[in-house]
């Protein structure tokens, strides 16, 4: 009797072992989704490498600081005399 | 705001591949991927033209439109990303890009693709701003850091212009109008003009 019921518990786990690759996460496209991204003008919180002059999450700053940098940056006309 | 965009101007660019090399060392890039390539038509021939090359950030990105797991999104300033946890390496978006810009890393065996790997504007991925992740996946934030791309912002000659799409086009239209063209091109009078050279 003792070995009948070893066997049979050895079998159940044995089976469940077996089952556990049945187990597997979705991969579809529906179930995985893009994650959330937030805004950039939210900034990157307290980080050395953030530039002055704008107020994470105020995107009106955002985008000044933006304008002036491309201004200054990339428009060389500004610079000389006309 | 208007869309971020990129716009090369080809009677600036000396091939440098200064835009190239920040890109690579900003967001280290690995070996053999490649976000921004500069491109030379007429190689050696007098006349010839450069442009730098990167994601254009397509208005209607052909990318976004054949990927099978839908794994691109557009931000609210048109950055066109994607998020690397749902991409399956197909390779699809290569296919479809006109400008060549989705690249794959091949370091695995038997040339197997790893994730797609593109220009984000320098804006980083759909990880929390400036982690550790992001980083690793997308590379660098720098709009989220109140900067502009890069390879924009090194760009010797300046040639490479990144931004808010209305000012990068007032910046190249004031440029194409005040430099004129042939000998009048500013700069050739004060170089090799008369003593006067240079005043108009």
């Amino acid at each position: 009797m003792k070995p009948l019921r070893s066997l049979a518990t050895a079998c159940v786990l044995l089976s469940m072992f077996a089952l556990s690759a049945c187990g597997e996460t979705p991969q579809n496209a529906s179930a995985a989704g893009v994650k959330a991204d937030r805004s950039v003008y939210q900034g990157v919180g307290d980080s050395p490498f953030a530039a002055s002059g704008w107020t994470a999450g105020d995107r009106v700053s955002w985008q000044a600081v933006l304008k002036a940098r491309a201004q200054y940056g990339q428009n060389d006309y500004t610079r000389m005399t006309p | 705001m208007a869309r971020m965009k990129f716009i090369c101007d080809a009677e600036r660019c000396i091939e440098c591949n200064g835009c190239v090399t920040a890109c690579k060392n900003e967001h280290e890039v690995p070996w053999g991927v490649n976000r921004r390539r500069v491109v030379t038509l007429n190689d050696g021939v007098p006349g010839e033209k450069s442009i730098s090359v990167a994601c254009m950030h397509c208005s209607d990105a052909p990318c976004m439109a054949v990927c099978p797991v839908n794994c691109f999104y557009r931000t609210e300033e048109g950055v066109v990303l994607h998020d690397k946890d749902v991409c399956i390496g197909c390779g699809y978006c290569s296919y479809a890009c006109p400008f060549g810009a989705p690249q794959f890393p091949s370091a695995g065996t038997f040339g197997v693709r790893g994730k797609m790997d593109k220009c984000t504007f320098c804006a980083g991925g759909p990880e929390e701003h400036g982690s550790q992740a992001e980083f690793e996946k997308y590379g660098r934030n720098r709009l989220a850091e109140g900067k502009l791309p890069a390879c924009a912002e090194m760009c010797s000659t300046k040639a490479l212009l990144a931004g808010d799409g209305d000012v990068v086009a007032d910046i190249l239209r004031n440029r194409v109008v005040q430099r004129g063209k042939g000998a009048e091109v500013w700069g050739w009078g004060t170089a090799y003009g008369s003593a006067n050279g240079g005043k108009k």
